[in-house]
């Protein structure tokens, strides 16, 4: 592998030592994914609830991995501190109360989804949707908002390796294959473990991925701040920085601390973030393969030591301003996504950044995973199975989700290559503003159906557009391109905030208005399959196992694997 | 709202609404501090080098862990496992380790 990669490389500088070590981690987690199809082992995979959930028979423990790997990845390692670097910490520091008001808010209503879906088989929100209103349509416009809405939170992830290839000395060529190769390479041995494995695959990196991600920001979050003159100093550093005004926009950098006309963007962007994260394809995933109810919300209450690295990973992009670090791409311009990588190749040995290094990649290709395979199985079930092929098996559901789960990729990598990605988190905040639309729909229609499935849709809609125009007509003061932020400014309040927060108000005034209207006209609202008690559930109920052996004597679903 | 599928009673399981109430306010808390921006946003006092602005958040993380955890707790007392829930005769509190 090495001569041809270097090969590629065409006159970069190589920082081999940290290249040779990073090819090894990778092919080691690249044999644990092909080996995790022997992992907590169903009869087969040739079925959706194998391949996709794991046989939702996770407990504590690898649903904590799993559900950490949602959080842990590329947004953590490269997106957070790059704009931590760049603009300050109202577009970076958000992600730490955003990572901690989550877990009231899931434990809230994410055993209430764990417990009907479990009752019903439901792998999917958009699945859960058609169970409660009998709606097609509702259904259908939150599958393809999942499956939209992921596409760029992957693309985020390639962001990350690519920053890691890009410091480490890859890419760059004149011809844009060879520019992209490491890209490449990286994306296919991703695709091929998560193809043949499923979810098992990220399941085992997992652990591998958070030992070395640990191992990385313990050493870290020690030594540089020593390294760099000690906390007091980083902040000084950060405060100069931060004030000096900007010569593109005639502007102060960034904010040191959020000031008087910035606390509504701040606690916008934290609490758009935190309703948005369990509405992805792939967070339902994480947690529906967790094998009880309560394991859901003893989850809920470790979990939050993940965001306190990540408050001190989004500090590191602070450290990088008092080491004096310069992301300069192999393309010779400056590229804040390259600050981390950057300022571990400046601090640490060849061949701890090389682990480093590791570390920041496979932590992105985890969750590339995770959401590809959770956007696949969306598609499958909801699309693919609802509107072109009613009557596919198992094997062939699992088949297609694979498919699924390769075009999704394809589509992200389409993303990567297209739009701006000087500020990356920005894809996350997108994926965000779309996402979140679907809440009502979801959240809001666990407890109660006075909501009307046409109102819904209404809002849904009405968020989608005003959502997605508004973030177009944001441009970015330095480059001129569209999507250039996620902020405007709030209509009534006369503040900047976090769009994804606007769009989510207008779509519930509508749903709520609508609703109210088509409750007064009798208008009929569908048929639910479930009943109060499906809410409560729990691992071993009585009806689920008596279903269960329904399907085993009538021998209908021959391949489901229980 | 029957289900055909099974016979078994479709209705919550009793509850304690006292201990659910007290659990939601547990876990407003956190929402409520970490939005409220104006309490924290200031430098001063500083620990250890960090402006106010930054421990305040990193101590959030250790009191929302905390709040969730006597949340989780109060939720298990309040909803005993009853018909609707579980077919296990243990404490649901005991489920789920592996």
């Amino acid at each position: 592998m090495s001569p041809k990669v270097s090969a590629l490389a065409a006159g970069g500088g190589i920082n081999g030592v940290a290249l040779a070590v990073l090819i090894v981690l990778f092919l080691v987690v690249t044999v644990l994914g092909f080996m995790a199809t022997r992992f907590q082992k169903g009869d087969t995979l040739e079925s959706l609830d194998e391949w996709g959930l794991g046989g939702r028979k996770f407990g504590t423990w690898v649903t904590w991995f799993l559900l950490g790997g949602d959080l842990y990845t590329a947004y953590t390692f490269i997106a957070v501190p790059a704009a931590m670097f760049a603009l300050g910490s109202v577009a970076g520091f958000f992600a730490v109360p955003y990572t901690i008001i989550l877990y009231p808010i899931i434990f809230v209503f994410m055993a209430r989804l764990w417990s009907v879906s479990h009752r019903h088989g439901y792998v999917t929100t958009a699945d859960f949707v058609r169970g409660r209103y009998d709606s097609r349509v509702l259904s259908l416009a939150i599958a393809v908002t999942g499956f939209l809405a992921t596409m760029p939170y992957i693309a985020l992830q390639l962001v990350g390796i690519q920053a890691v290839l890009d410091v480490v000395g890859l890419g760059g060529g004149q011809n844009w294959l060879a520019k992209d190769a490491p890209l490449l390479i990286a994306f296919v041995v991703l695709a091929a473990y998560t193809y043949t494995s499923g979810l098992r695959a990220p399941a085992v990196i997992a652990f591998v991925k958070d030992a070395l991600i640990y191992l990385v920001i313990i050493v870290a979050v020690i030594y540089l701040p020593t390294k760099f003159g000690g906390w007091e100093a980083i902040f000084g550093a950060a405060a100069d920085k931060m004030s000096t005004t900007n010569e593109v926009t005639g502007k102060p950098n960034g904010a040191f601390i959020p000031g008087d006309g910035q606390m509504w963007a701040y606690a916008s962007l934290a609490l758009g973030s935190a309703m948005a994260l369990f509405m992805y394809p792939h967070s339902v995933t994480a947690t529906l393969s967790s094998e009880s109810r309560t394991t859901i919300r003893r989850n809920a209450s470790i979990l939050p030591a993940y965001s306190f690295v990540l408050g001190l990973l989004a500090l590191l992009g602070w450290v990088a301003i008092a080491a004096g670090t310069k992301p300069i791409g192999v393309d010779g311009k400056p590229n804040p996504q390259l600050v981390i990588p950057q300022l571990f190749e400046d601090s640490f040995p060849a061949w701890f950044a090389g682990v480093a290094f590791a570390a920041v990649a496979i932590g992105a290709l985890v969750p590339a995973a995770i959401m590809s395979i959770a956007a696949a199985n969306t598609f499958t079930r909801n699309i693919y199975k609802e509107w072109i092929r009613p009557d596919a098996t198992h094997a062939e559901e699992a088949r297609v989700s694979k498919y699924a789960s390769l075009a999704v990729k394809g589509f992200a990598l389409v993303f990567v290559l297209t739009l701006d990605k000087q500020n990356a988190i920005n894809f996350q905040l997108l994926g965000g503003i779309w996402i979140l639309q679907t809440f009502p729909s979801i959240v809001f229609s666990l407890y109660t159906r006075w909501f009307h499935k046409w109102a819904l849709l209404a809002g849904w809609g009405v968020g989608m557009i005003y959502g997605t125009i508004a973030a177009y007509n944001v441009i970015n003061p330095a480059t001129g391109k569209h999507f250039g932020g996620s902020l405007n400014l709030i209509p009534a309040i006369g503040e900047m905030g976090y769009i994804a927060v606007t769009a989510f108000v207008a779509n519930l005034v509508i749903a709520v208005v609508v609703s109210a209207v088509l409750n007064a006209m009798k208008v009929e609202n569908g048929s639910d399959e479930t009943t109060p008690g499906d809410y409560f559930a729990d691992k071993g109920d009585l009806r689920v196992e008596k279903d269960k052996a329904i399907r085993r004597q009538t021998g209908s679903q021959g391949t489901i694997s229980e | 709202m029957t289900d055909s599928r099974s016979g078994e009673p479709d209705v919550p399981p009793p509850t304690n609404k006292t201990l659910l109430v007290i659990a939601g306010v547990l876990l407003v808390l956190p929402v409520i501090a970490l939005l409220w921006v104006s309490s924290y946003n200031r430098d001063t006092p500083r620990l250890w080098g960090f402006p106010f602005f930054f421990w305040y958040q990193f101590l959030w993380v250790f009191l929302c862990a905390g709040l969730t955890y006597t949340a989780h707790r109060l939720v298990l007392a309040a909803r005993k496992p009853g018909p609707g829930t579980t077919g296990h005769t243990t404490p649901v509190n005991r489920e789920g380790e592996r």
